[in-house]
């Protein structure tokens, strides 16, 4: 439904460089009205430069922004229909919640009765109510996060510039903002722009992401896609962890591939890649879906990889690492070539992470369709 | 040693030696300033030897006509010198702070010099700057007052710009980008964001600039006329005659007058603000 909406933000051939550095090159993408865009990438990637030219603080060194078909070229932060929240929340610790809140518009020269009802409906919308006379040094990290939101959407932005919004917040904490910030988009349907380096935040909020790594966009995709369908092996590894093995592509039909790794053997796959017979290419195996068995279970192990049209996706190691982490426990086995490959397998019953341990010889096996091919 | 707890680490003040030696620290600091005010009330034309209590050296004091005016001349000074160099020595830090630009190592070493440069020479060098361009030294009071305001400055400014730069590093320069995201134009965002981090810096940097200026003597010395006397050069020239308790009253009476307006800061800035700007 958000397919047919105009894009908001249009970003064509942006390039910002500092000095001799370039921190974003030539960028272009369009982010649709009522999206939850997020940037993601590791720091220094660019992203926040990005964010930051969309704001008005950096300038493109060429290229064009525009917003809401505008061109932003020369439109300086406090004339841009767009709010930030920043990283440090930038709270004004001299003011009130109330004052810090209703800052915007008293400098726009709203009227006192209006800046009160707005004030009162954003810290509602944020759940701030009854803290209208705190400073911000009496509250705690949350807390001013959230007066950071009210404060910028009670200018009621045509889009929400969001920085590392969940970096400074504990574990739990995180966790319950993800899921509020993601409602309140909802609620208010401001397009949300978010900044993070933070996977599980990008997969848990976006609407579609854009992956950024030296400057560039490497993969832009809804978090299902760019978990399941990685374009390279940057975004692949980055988003999720996954095991990474080279290889030559020595068959690809429509309905079935192989391709021939040194280090785990041949890697069957039950559709076509597309790509130039005998290239080197990457095949990507994210560890839970691989499946352990013990050595002996020879016969059950056959029939569940029997799914690839041509062979058997197995292979045999010595586990060699283990953590238990509660839900799941993580398995780092070295295969018979020498590379260690990780596998993570759910506690489904409570004495699960009891069937393997260090030193054990195991089989693994995995689904046709489970590899993805990475040709960069 | 019995029946008393141990001491903690940190327990400073319950330890003999320490509380003696903060004792010996502050008779070594505050006895001379203590005997002179005790002295300003001694019945006794030398002023060596205590004659009996008497306040008609106060008496006198006020009614010595050159030493009032010498008084309001150095209050004046301060007050004007105070002002310029606040305003001076704000904006010079916040441009080092904000802006970058060609020679800005220069510019900054260059603006600190007057606290570098021994006092004698800064003095000397107006002297003859002030004679060299024909500086006019009759005009009406306050004007007549300016070359010494102007030298006041240069060696004030520098300190409120060392403090206000030191307060300007606690910045979070996102406040200032929130504020201008939430149109402020770039006037709004200085005045409602910036100068309040910096106020507790613009006060400590006023009191400084405002007691160096009143008791400067060496540069003042030398860029006074015979009409612009300030209150040290005064009591200077009252000294080198004899030493009477009138001296000593109109030291208390300054030594008063600036604690009483440091403790009115105090309490405007509360004690945290002051000491937070460093």
């Amino acid at each position: 439904m958000t397919e047919t909406k105009e894009p908001i933000i249009q970003i064509r051939n942006v390039s910002k460089r500092f000095g001799k550095v370039t921190a974003v090159d030539n960028i272009s993408l369009d982010i649709r009205a009522g999206e939850f865009f997020v940037l993601l990438g590791p720091s220094g990637c660019g992203k926040t430069t990005l964010l930051r030219m969309i704001a008005g603080f950096e300038l493109p060194t060429e290229g064009q922004i525009l917003i809401d078909g505008q061109d932003m070229s020369l439109v300086p932060p406090n004339k841009r229909p767009v709010n930030m929240v920043f990283q440090s929340y930038a709270v004004f610790p001299h003011m009130n919640v109330t004052e810090n809140v209703g800052y915007g518009l008293r400098i726009s020269g709203v009227s006192k009765g209006e800046i009160r009802d707005r004030v009162a409906e954003a810290l509602e919308l944020v759940k701030l109510g009854g803290f209208e006379d705190r400073m911000p040094d009496q509250m705690s990290g949350g807390q001013r996060q959230r007066v950071a939101l009210a404060r910028s959407l009670v200018m009621r932005p045509k889009v929400l510039l969001l920085d590392e919004p969940l970096s400074a917040l504990d574990a739990k904490l995180r966790a319950q903002m993800q899921f509020e910030l993601a409602d309140l988009q909802d609620k208010v349907g401001i397009t949300f722009v978010t900044v993070t380096h933070d996977q599980d935040e990008a997969l848990s909020m976006a609407s579609r992401v854009a992956v950024i790594n030296k400057g560039e966009v490497a993969q832009l995709a809804p978090p299902s896609d760019l978990y399941e369908y990685p374009a390279n092996r940057f975004v692949a590894d980055f988003v999720g962890s996954v095991n990474i093995f080279e290889g030559t592509l020595t068959l690809d039909e429509p309905d079935k591939a192989a391709v021939d790794c040194p280090g785990l053997g041949k890697v069957y796959l039950n559709h076509g890649v597309t790509g130039p017979h005998g290239a080197n290419v990457w095949i990507a195996l994210r560890p839970e879906k691989i499946y352990l068995h013990v050595p002996g279970e020879g016969k059950a192990v056959r029939a569940a990889a029997q799914d690839a049209p041509d062979g058997h996706n197995l292979a045999r190691g010595t586990i060699k690492g283990m953590s238990y982490l509660g839900d799941i426990t993580l398995y780092d086995i070295q295969l018979e070539g020498g590379q260690i490959i990780r596998v993570s397998r759910p506690n489904l019953s409570r004495h699960d992470q009891e069937d393997f341990t260090w030193d054990d010889k195991v089989s693994m096996h995995w689904r046709a369709d489970s590899p993805v091919v990475l040709l960069s | 040693m019995f029946n008393r707890t141990a001491i903690a680490p940190l327990e400073y003040t319950r330890k003999l030696w320490m509380r003696s030696w903060v004792g010996l620290t502050m008779l070594f600091l505050y006895a001379p300033l203590i005997v002179l005010m005790i002295f300003s009330f001694n019945d006794s034309k030398r002023n060596v030897v205590w004659k009996g209590f008497t306040l008609k050296y106060y008496e006198k004091a006020l009614n010595n006509d050159g030493l009032v005016e010498a008084m309001v001349n150095s209050l004046t000074i301060a007050f004007l010198a105070t002002i310029v160099s606040l305003v001076i020595g704000a904006l010079a830090a916040v441009m080092l702070w904000r802006f970058r630009f060609p020679f800005k190592g220069l510019v900054e070493g260059t603006m600190s010099l007057p606290i570098i440069v021994p006092e004698i020479c800064l003095g000397v060098a107006f002297l003859i700057f002030f004679a060299k361009i024909d500086w006019p030294t009759d005009l009406p009071w306050p004007l007549n007052l300016s070359a010494i305001t102007i030298a006041h400055i240069t060696f004030c400014f520098p300190f409120v710009a060392m403090v206000v730069r030191a307060r300007l590093a606690s910045f979070n320069k996102e406040e200032e980008e929130a504020a201008k995201d939430l149109g402020a134009t770039e006037w709004q965002a200085f005045r409602d964001v910036l100068l309040p981090h910096l106020k507790p810096s613009l006060v400590a940097g006023a009191l400084l600039a405002f007691t160096l200026s009143l008791d400067d003597f060496v540069i003042t010395f030398f860029t006074s006329g015979p009409d612009t006397i300030t209150f040290p050069v005064k009591v200077y020239s009252m000294v080198r005659f004899s030493v009477t308790p009138e001296v000593n009253a109109a030291s208390t009476i300054l030594i008063i007058l600036t604690v009483v307006l440091t403790f009115i800061a105090l309490r405007y800035q509360g004690v945290k603000g002051i000491s937070d700007a460093h």
